[in-house]
């Protein structure tokens, strides 16, 4: 914290997953930490840990996390008026236009996924990794858990699992990216095909001049079961181009260099605008 | 069974695919004949799918209201246009039925009408805490998140508040998860403001299986469900030790009523369980799981049919 706060940064924690009655102890703990620690905000999903850190320790900063599945206004209302939220993260599935219309009706700021992983879920509301591994986001704060995965050459090619279930194939050559339930390829009606989603990754620097006109309070960049590396990157450039915007919106357009240094990272080396551009959809 | 345990009362849930008018109709006609006590009515899933209007749909509360189910009026589960908020206005403004609210912002609505609700499965109630909080609001029933355990129900029964009802589903396709994309237009290659009403040809969803031919999804619209059916049939004795007050019965396309009168056989007691679910696993295309129940991955079936 103090690192953080001597290099002139904020630190949000985030205790976003939803505490079931015997983990109720170890919830509590976390934010009364978080607190003691002075952090800059706590980011959090269940209305238990939302009432108790309001109640508890009400000059604490809550932020309404994207696991709150918070997509429309007057659940953002419903949230303020009891807990006080001065922010929301939106979930990944709104338009650009449907983003200013909350905005517009939202009486808190609104942060929105700028870079990482397309959830193409309502986050919060999506158990497909429970489903298939016994682990969810809501429960564990994972998605397709790194240990219910495996990798194995076979002569079909290199196949890809989670929790046993066959999540994708790969021809020799062909890059294998890691099985997140949601992103294999999978038969419907005899086409086998990206049934949910391809493996991409989620990408609105083309769209910095909007939000920031909107007046978005933050993007937010995925950094969880991230490396320093990836982070040092993706941070990097992210910077770099919300200067940019800042500084002259109306010239602005993403830089060659930037969208190759960030597709290095993309999943599948491929990025979309998902949700806000309304086609993805 | 323990004597004392009361007889939890069959709930149907609402239809989450799209049905044309005749078939809702002719479905819900059989309902009111059926031995199901509470029947939940509404669209939840898409708010393109126009089967009935509201004036359609409160007609139809009316009429299982007087063949003596008691009505509640599902909410959608994903609301991001103006106008379904308006449409969740309306509802939640009905003056006559209860309402089950499948976000926040329905219970917002909700409460601050005054109105006691249903807390849906589209609502995060993961601990006491939880219910307790929205019990205060107005909650008169809370339906558990279908990826709780037995084990976590069992805190949760002996933690809640006492006028508060424990609804559990019980049979069906399990709801998981809700998207801004369309899988079924996806799938036709159409775009989802064109998606040309495809759901209508899939009663069930369309079923995804891996390359190696396992069944597991079931796509409905921007909904995903589970391709096997959770059939806790088996656990009607655990489930009335654990005082759950409601079974939730998800309608499928086929064999709903069939369902239903297992269910209320069981419970009399005119009917053997193990018997029953065999008879009802038989008929299901991708098997039967109870996975989330047992506290293991929701696809799984622990118990021995």
């Amino acid at each position: 914290m103090q690192y953080a706060h001597a290099k002139g940064r904020r630190v949000f924690v985030a205790l976003n997953t939803f505490p079931q009655p015997s983990g109720w102890e170890r919830w509590r703990r976390a934010v009364d930490q978080a607190a003691e620690l002075g952090v800059d905000a706590v980011i959090a999903a269940d209305i238990s840990v939302l009432d108790y850190a309001h109640r508890r320790h009400p000059d604490l900063p809550l932020h309404l996390s994207v696991q709150g599945s918070a997509t429309n206004y007057e659940a953002i209302r419903f949230y303020h008026e009891h807990f006080g939220i001065r922010r929301v993260v939106l979930p990944r599935v709104l338009s650009l236009p449907q983003v200013r219309h909350v905005l517009e009706n939202s009486p808190v700021d609104l942060e929105v996924f700028g870079f990482g992983g397309l959830c193409i879920m309502v986050e919060g509301r999506c158990l497909l990794s429970s489903y298939v591994t016994g682990e969810s986001p809501n429960m564990c704060g994972v998605c397709s858990p790194a240990k219910a995965v495996r990798w194995e050459e076979t002569p079909r090619g290199l196949e890809t699992r989670l929790g046993g279930l066959l999540i994708d194939r790969h021809a020799p050559g062909e890059p294998a990216g890691y099985p997140t339930l949601c992103k294999g390829r999978f038969t419907v009606a005899d086409q086998t095909y990206y049934a949910i989603e391809e493996p991409t990754s989620l990408n609105t620097l083309a769209l910095l001049p909007e939000l920031q006109d909107m007046g978005i309070a933050a993007i937010k960049i995925e950094g969880r079961q991230r490396s320093p590396a990836y982070v040092t990157q993706v941070t990097k450039v992210w910077r770099a181009a919300i200067d940019a915007c800042r500084r002259n919106p109306t010239a602005y357009v993403p830089k060659p260099e930037w969208l190759r240094e960030l597709g290095k990272v993309s999943e599948g080396h491929q990025t979309t605008l998902g949700a806000y551009h309304r086609t993805w959809q | 069974m323990t004597i004392e345990a009361r007889m939890p009362k069959l709930a149907l849930g609402p239809v989450l695919y799209y049905w044309p008018k005749e078939k809702l109709l002719d479905f819900y006609e059989r309902i009111a004949a059926s031995p199901v006590d509470i029947v939940y009515l509404g669209e939840t899933i898409c708010a393109k799918r126009r089967a009935l209007n509201t004036e359609e749909w409160l007609a139809l509360a009316e009429r299982l209201s007087a063949a003596g189910k008691e009505v509640v009026l599902s909410t959608m589960a994903l609301l991001e246009a103006e106008s379904e908020l308006k449409a969740l206005h309306r509802l939640c403004e009905n003056g006559r039925f209860t309402v089950e609210a499948n976000d926040m912002g329905a219970v917002r609505l909700l409460s601050a009408r005054g109105a006691s609700f249903v807390s849906g499965t589209g609502i995060n109630v993961y601990n006491d805490r939880t219910l307790r909080f929205l019990a205060g609001l107005g909650a008169k029933r809370w339906v558990m998140p279908v990826e709780l355990s037995a084990e976590t129900l069992a805190v949760m029964q002996a933690e809640r508040p006492a006028e508060v009802e424990t609804e559990v589903f019980v049979y069906g396709r399990l709801p998981l998860a809700y998207s801004a994309r369309c899988f079924t237009a996806r799938h036709h290659d159409l775009p989802k403001d064109d998606c040309r009403f495809r759901c209508l040809d899939y009663p069930e969803g369309l079923t995804v299986s891996t390359r190696e031919g396992q069944a597991f999804l079931a796509l409905n619209g921007i909904q995903t469900q589970s391709a096997q059916t959770c059939n806790l049939l088996l656990e009607l004795e655990e489930l009335r030790e654990l005082k759950v007050d409601v079974l939730r019965v998800s309608p499928q396309a086929e064999g709903t009523e069939a369902v239903i009168e297992a269910f209320a056989a069981c419970l009399r007691g005119d009917r053997d369980p193990l018997e029953a679910a065999r008879t009802l696993n038989a008929a299901l295309p991708y098997g039967a799981c109870d996975g989330y129940w047992q506290g293991q991955a929701g696809l799984r079936q622990v118990e021995e049919v």
